[in-house]
């Protein structure tokens, strides 16, 4: 599984824990959210802006 | 013409050393309890008011907040102090801060329960009434500022139940998530309904703010619940949590204080959204961001955002006037928030600004040659009001480079 950084705030977003509030569970695959899927913690950063961290698989 | 702004490029904040204002700085911690004050005074005026029997002390919290704010501003000034990144670790997750914002929160309650108590058991002019209620207002305001702050604290599962219990006061539970997921994702666009535009007076900016954010919440909440395969119209929708919060409230305030409370909470409310109103309106009057050739804006920038850096607005309004880190680095604490050098500045604290915001023909004086000045004269780069465009362009176009 993939993890993925918001370069704004430092969440990231980790495949096996997904975003549950916002309504992406568990497992849900980085290439399954949406383009405009906004970071859950600070919203001002987008998909296109996240950066790609570590394979673990 | 001074080239002061630079719309498009980054800017850095201005850092001091770590020996540099860290004296200050430390001593600003326990300033911050001066955010209290503003909850504090309601009661104290009731009690002046009763014990006097004058009920003129009901206006004092009102009056303090744009009298006796403005005027301390004028004599203490600008803070110039920025924490160093050391000392930005040190005091980002230090509870004391957090705490400060959890015992204003049942001190904002008991403050209106006490103009409750007071308005309703005593006899008053209207006029005295009034002020009461618009003390009672400020108070709904300073929990907006306050769920503003904790709102975007999401992982913290005690800031975001505070959160829900400042915003109850004035009604405005969705706010947490327009802000968040609405405001700061559109922010200095068309789009942002809580984004003002040039040549957009206040009075024409609530009709579309105020339904705007309120639409734009609905639909946000529609859509998470929508993929958690819930109904919107259910207690899982966050808006209707808070609004629940709201009506127990006002109800039990309704059944201790009589009818009197209609007036009183209707006072309260339209104050607390004026006010908020107020905020949204100088906070990105006119700015804009630029859109890419792919479709997508600029990320937001801190000279996407009025500043306002007057030391003392600043420490009752937990740092909320130093909008320009708060737009650009939406999660961090307001202890650590900056200012910087190269951003659009407002020439006073809040308070003063939503005193001129009242007066649209000053406002517009004031406010629309520091656009056309941020924009270098272009005012393609602006977020205009269509129905004054033409006017706007012929004034301002080029005039300021």
């Amino acid at each position: 599984m993939t993890k993925f950084a918001c370069p704004d705030c430092a969440y990231i977003y980790d495949e096996n824990k997904g975003a549950a509030h916002e309504g992406y569970p568990a497992g849900t695959l980085w290439t399954q959210l949406p383009e405009d899927f906004p970071c859950p913690d600070c919203f001002v950063r987008d998909k296109p802006d996240f950066i790609a961290l570590t394979d673990v698989n | 013409m001074s080239n002061k702004f630079e719309p498009n490029s980054p800017t850095a904040a201005r850092s001091n050393t770590p020996t540099d204002k860290s004296a200050w700085i430390a001593i600003k911690k326990y300033c911050y309890a001066l955010s209290l004050v503003v909850l504090i005074l309601p009661m104290l005026s009731a009690y002046y008011a009763v014990n006097n029997n004058n009920g003129l002390w009901l206006w004092l919290t009102f009056a303090f907040v744009y009298v006796g704010i403005t005027l301390l501003d004028k004599i203490f000034g600008d803070d110039d102090a920025n924490p160093c990144e050391a000392m930005v670790e040190e005091i980002k997750h230090q509870a004391y801060y957090k705490y400060l914002l959890y015992i204003a929160v049942p001190m904002l309650w008991l403050s209106v329960f006490v103009l409750a108590y007071v308005v309703s058991q005593y006899a008053w002019s209207w006029f005295n009434f009034l002020g009461a209620a618009l003390s009672a207002g400020v108070l709904a305001a300073s929990g907006v500022n306050l769920g503003h702050e904790m709102g975007h604290k999401v992982n913290d599962q005690g800031q975001q139940l505070a959160t829900k219990l400042a915003l109850a006061l004035s009604g405005y539970g969705h706010f947490a998530i327009e802000h968040n997921k609405g405001h700061h994702k559109d922010v200095a666009t068309p789009e942002d309904p809580a984004s003002s535009r040039m040549g957009e007076s206040i009075y024409k900016f609530v009709r579309r703010e105020i339904p705007g954010a309120f639409c734009r919440a609905k639909a946000l909440e529609a859509a998470r619940l929508k993929r958690l395969a819930k109904s919107e119209w259910s207690l899982h929708n966050e808006i209707v949590q808070n609004g629940l919060i709201t009506v127990t409230a006002y109800s039990l305030l309704l059944v201790f204080f009589g009818p009197l409370m209609f007036p009183f909470l209707a006072v309260v409310v339209a104050y607390g959204y004026w006010a908020l109103s107020c905020a949204n309106y100088i906070e990105h009057y006119g700015l804009l961001r630029q859109k890419a050739t792919n479709g997508r804006y600029e990320r937001c920038l801190p000279q996407h955002s009025w500043n306002s850096n007057h030391k003392v607005s600043n420490l009752f309004l937990l740092h909320l006037q130093r909008h320009s880190d708060h737009h650009a680095h939406p999660t961090r604490p307001y202890q650590v928030l900056r200012d910087y050098n190269n951003v659009p500045k407002l020439h006073a604290g809040y308070p003063w600004m939503y005193i001129l915001a009242l007066f649209p023909p000053i406002w517009f004086s004031i406010m629309d040659p520091k656009v056309a000045e941020w924009a270098h004269g272009d005012m393609h780069k602006v977020n205009m009001d269509p129905e004054t465009k033409d006017v706007l362009f012929k004034r301002y176009h080029h005039s300021a480079l």
